[in-house]
């Protein structure tokens, strides 16, 4: 599984970081930071969440 | 179990239902009636993006073309629920009845007018695309004098984007603060003092006795005798949920379909987004959350009710946020302040604009505000999902330094 971040969409609302903040995190500078491009497959439920809830729709999953 | 399922409202409560029904593997016909020609899109661009030229509107649909087919949607656009029969479980669908099995209902909220400006050209409010793309047009045509009537957060993202294309903005508030009801006073100044940095010209405490003339040349008039020129006006003074079609469904509408606390408004009909009236048992309140998080969330939960018995049904309990970005600031709030909460600021500067503030109340921690803590906000959340008390919230962020 990789974490595919679309940067020109993403506007760092941090949500997905209140999911899994071990995989994403918004730093001081307003920018969100893909901490674990590939997590492992336990994390699956995790990311999934992080897609849908994203605001912006701007995180994808590729296997 | 439920052959059907019909959506009424195609904007996004009732397409995210639509999404969360399929991946719990609903396999039967979905049926998603929206009264707008254009595919279902995302309104947050609309006084953002699309507004600022960024984005041209095709990129605010809510899902693209090849990820909504694989979903086997009954999709119809164009055509208007005109009434529903909630005994006789039938649904009124451009004035020809067909029958549901259940029913969801998002059809959301339009903008509330100013009395006496209805149909005067050069007068517009934002809800839609076609109302996004009508300011748009007349920015680009050169419209650079903008007066906005209501400093709620949709006339503030229009100030800014107006702002931004080089307009000079008044920003007229019958409050005596602008967010004052949604921030209460001490962090509504604090926004507008964000705007009054920017040139905005701000007029709190004053109403609105007329509006008059054309476009490029109107004229607004204040109540205190003062008036504004303007080549446009942009009137965001909230919105009236959409239920005049479901008068004399035997639905319960009071501001809005009232719903149990597990978004039932009937039996086999939920309710979910602008139009949904529920008490959140988090906070023992009935009210509207007119916020986009709320909108996928209590869609997701309202579709999910659909399929659940009555004994196994949850209540809908989430602590609601939004975001606003405003010029070069984001600005997040999570959980329901009151407008007599103390306010804390726990994190970085006012003055700068970069701050988090924790509202509190009875030794609760009731709401976080963040303008560009993004990170804060949501760590505040969290605090609030587990009720954190107010001295204990204080001492986590003492962490954060």
């Amino acid at each position: 599984m990789r974490i595919v971040l679309d940067y020109d969409l993403c506007e760092s609302n941090a949500i997905c970081m209140a999911i899994a903040p071990d995989v994403f995190e918004v730093r001081d500078d307003d920018f969100l930071y893909v901490l674990n491009e590939a997590p492992d497959e336990d994390r699956r439920e995790a990311m999934e969440e992080a897609v849908q809830r994203c605001p912006k729709q701007a995180i994808s999953i590729e296997d | 179990m439920r052959d059907s399922i019909t959506i009424v409202g195609a904007s996004l409560a009732g397409l995210r239902s639509a999404e969360a029904l399929r991946r719990d593997g609903f396999a039967g016909r979905i049926s998603l009636i929206g009264d707008e020609l254009h595919q279902p899109y995302d309104r947050p661009p609309l006084s953002k993006q699309v507004l600022a030229g960024d984005w041209e509107p095709e990129r605010a649909v809510l899902t693209p073309a090849d990820k909504l087919e694989p979903l086997g949607l009954d999709l119809r656009l164009g055509v208007s629920a005109t009434g529903v029969d909630v005994a006789a479980r039938e649904l009124e669908v451009d004035g020809v009845p067909e029958p549901f099995d259940g029913l969801l209902i998002a059809t959301g909220a339009r903008c509330r007018t100013l009395p006496g400006t209805e149909g005067l050209e050069g007068v517009h409010t934002l809800r839609t695309l076609d109302d996004c793309l009508a300011i748009r047009a007349a920015l680009d045509a050169g419209a650079n004098r903008m007066v906005v009537i209501g400093a709620g957060f949709i006339g503030a993202e229009v100030a800014s984007v107006a702002v931004g294309r080089g307009a000079s903005v008044t920003l007229v508030e019958a409050m005596p603060a602008p967010f004052d009801r949604v921030l209460g006073r001490e962090m509504g100044a604090v926004v507008a003092d964000v705007h009054a940095a920017k040139g905005v010209d701000l007029r709190c405490g004053v109403g609105v006795s007329s509006v008059g003339g054309g476009p490029g040349a109107m004229t607004v008039g204040l109540a205190d005798g003062s008036t504004i020129d303007a080549d446009l006006v942009v009137v965001g003074i909230g919105v009236v949920p959409n239920t005049d079609w479901l008068e004399g469904s035997g639905l319960t509408l009071e501001d809005g379909v009232v719903c149990d606390p597990t978004c039932l408004a009937a039996p086999n009909v939920v309710a979910a987004g602008d139009v949904a009236r529920w008490t959140n048992p988090r906070t023992g309140e009935s009210a509207r959350v007119e916020h986009w998080d709320n909108a996928v969330e209590q869609g997701r939960h309202a579709a999910r009710r659909l399929l659940t018995t009555d004994e196994e049904a949850e209540a809908f309990a989430p602590v609601s946020w939004f975001w606003s970005d405003q010029y070069d600031r984001k600005i997040q709030l999570a959980g329901r302040p009151h407008p007599d909460d103390e306010v804390r600021v726990v994190d970085g500067s006012t003055d700068e604009h970069r701050f988090a503030a924790f509202y509190g109340r009875q030794g609760r921690l009731t709401a976080v505000l963040g303008m560009n803590r993004p990170r804060q906000v949501m760590q505040g959340r969290a605090l609030l999902e587990q009720g954190t008390a107010w001295d204990e919230a204080l001492e986590v962020a003492a962490e954060w330094g």
